[in-house]
């Protein structure tokens, strides 16, 4: 086995760890400890991002990982806890599909994510090149998130959490999106997020609960 | 074979069958401080096993051979498991048969055989145990077995005492796959040991008990065997976890008496801290229902091969 630098190493742990806190988002059943588990996975984006960023010496990728910081670590988590607040859903906790199935198919997507990656990898030139892997399985695993989820709130987690993969992939394969992109998406999920927590207050005013499977009908008498 | 090779391979076995039951008093110390209790002696399942030894043995009308014979087995599983496992030494002469998997097949032979036992009489609540027992085994096993792949993978062997050596010599490094592994392989220690998560060593509700329930219909010499064992596969679990994630400590190779000597401490100290470490973990968790458990030992299952799946990606 050939040594790798500290950096290096670092980052593949951080990696790692952001795949392991996407499988735990995909076994939780607790919305708070749903927003709290994201909230996380924000942070090790922004220790790898800041590890990208001296390591490379490019100081664009400080920029977003302070935006990283600031939007995924305290302003989005900060704004769903008080969306929860307000919607008096912190006690919710929603059936699974039953949880070690779901774990066996987010083994089976990790697996496919990997193979998926492999052949992109090779071509990108960037030394955190095998991380890509990891962030096709962070992208899907937070798709399976959303599937299996019928409440509102986490659904939209889940959404964030894709964000989250895709800011790792682009960060992974080309050291970061160009400035003007990064600040555009950043942007984009503030207002979704703003537009999503305004949904959030009709959906139940309509059907007196956030699960998305009332909208499934098309009646209000059924 | 150099004499000290069969020095260090007796050391170990006596080792073994000494430290065991104080290293499970020690963790039921540790519990009884964190739990704010007086804690029991040290030394009280020692005299537990003593007592048990001095007492006449009742044996159901029902019982086969094989109800009398499994304590022997059960016992003799875990000192050979506790003879091939190197928590002091690598060099050993039992070195080549000291393969991780044949390792598992020891832990399964004296699983089979404590089921069968339990069963033999035909009360119910031994068939309840059993049953329960094979149930958590059968999803143990797999994830025990993922996380020695990865260590052999790191390695490039099976054998116990070489993943120790080459974790040894290799350079300091980080290495996710194994975080991972040692997350997965404390769950199973948990599971397979009948500590909490899963199942309640101090339970006296037989409703509730996996571990214990089969053990209902012993007494005296049989009983003090089978507990014996139970403390022998909790010491061995924990250099197991020792030999795979920390061997520092233990005497690399052919090495001579001087690391030998020093090994028996490090070895202690290494105790202490997973003592500790095991009644923090019981403490802050709480018993789950049984169908539960398989959830849990899914968890332990996906961290495995997650950590698999890691190295293979990252090489890390």
């Amino acid at each position: 086995m050939q040594h790798t630098p500290f950096d290096l190493q670092l980052l593949n742990a951080c990696a790692a760890i952001l795949l392991l806190l996407s499988f735990a988002m995909l076994a939780q059943r607790r919305i708070v400890a749903l927003v709290n588990l994201l909230a996380l996975q924000g942070a090790m984006l922004f220790i790898a991002t800041m590890l990208l960023a001296w390591r490379t010496g490019q100081n664009h990728l400080y920029v977003s990982a302070a935006l990283t910081l600031g939007l995924k670590v305290i302003a989005l988590p900060w704004l769903l806890h008080v969306l929860i607040k307000r919607l008096n859903v912190q006690w919710d906790s929603e059936p699974l599909l039953n949880v070690p199935g779901t774990m066996l198919i987010g083994l089976v997507t990790v697996v496919f994510s990997f193979g998926l990656a492999q052949p992109i990898a090779e071509l990108a030139s960037t030394a955190t090149r095998n991380s890509l892997g990891i962030a096709v399985a962070v992208i899907l695993l937070a798709f399976i998130t959303m599937i299996t989820r019928r409440k509102a709130m986490s659904q939209v987690v889940g959404f964030l959490s894709m964000e989250n993969g895709l800011f790792f992939g682009a960060m992974s394969a080309t050291y970061g999106m160009p400035m003007i992109v990064e600040f555009g998406v950043a942007l984009d999920v503030l207002v979704a997020m703003l537009v999503l927590g305004v949904f959030f207050f009709q959906i139940r005013e309509q059907f007196d609960s956030l699960d998305l499977h009332n909208l499934e009908s098309l009646k209000e008498d059924q | 074979m150099s004499a000290v090779a069969w020095l260090t391979q007796f050391l170990e076995v006596l080792a073994a069958l000494v430290l065991a039951p104080l290293f499970l008093g020690w963790v039921n110390a540790c519990r009884a401080w964190l739990q704010n209790r007086r804690a029991p002696s040290l030394l009280l399942p020692y005299h537990g096993i003593r007592k048990l030894f001095h007492k006449d043995a009742v044996i159901a009308e029902s019982a086969s051979p094989l109800f009398r014979l499994a304590p022997y087995v059960v016992f003799g599983a875990m000192v050979a498991a506790a003879a091939v496992i190197p928590s002091m030494g690598t060099g050993l002469p039992f070195r080549s048969a000291a393969d991780a998997i044949a390792l598992v097949g020891l832990f399964a032979i004296a699983r089979v055989f404590m089921s069968l036992a339990a069963m033999d009489i035909g009360t119910a609540f031994g068939t309840l145990g059993a049953r329960r027992d094979m149930m958590i085994g059968f999803l143990a096993e797999p994830a025990l077995l993922m996380v020695i792949f990865v260590a052999s993978l790191l390695s490039a062997t099976t054998a116990l005492p070489l993943i120790a050596e080459r974790l040894v010599i290799q350079p300091l490094a980080l290495y996710p796959s194994l975080a991972f592994t040692a997350v997965a392989f404390t769950m199973v220690l948990l599971a397979e040991n009948a500590r909490i998560p899963v199942d309640n060593p101090a339970t006296h509700l037989e409703l509730t008990m996996i571990h214990e329930a089969m053990l209902l219909e012993y007494s005296a010499r049989h009983l003090a065997l089978m507990e014996w064992a139970a403390a022998l596969k909790l010491f061995n679990y924990a250099c197991i976890g020792f030999a795979l994630f920390v061997p520092w400590g233990a005497s690399i190779g052919s090495t001579g008496i001087g690391a030998l000597a020093l090994s028996l401490p490090a070895l202690l100290a290494k105790l202490a801290v997973a003592g500790l470490w095991l009644a923090l973990l019981e403490t802050v968790s709480a018993k789950l229902r049984v169908f539960r458990a398989p959830e849990f030992m899914a968890t332990a299952f996906m961290f495995a091969v997650l950590g698999l799946l890691v190295h293979l990606l990252l090489g890390a």
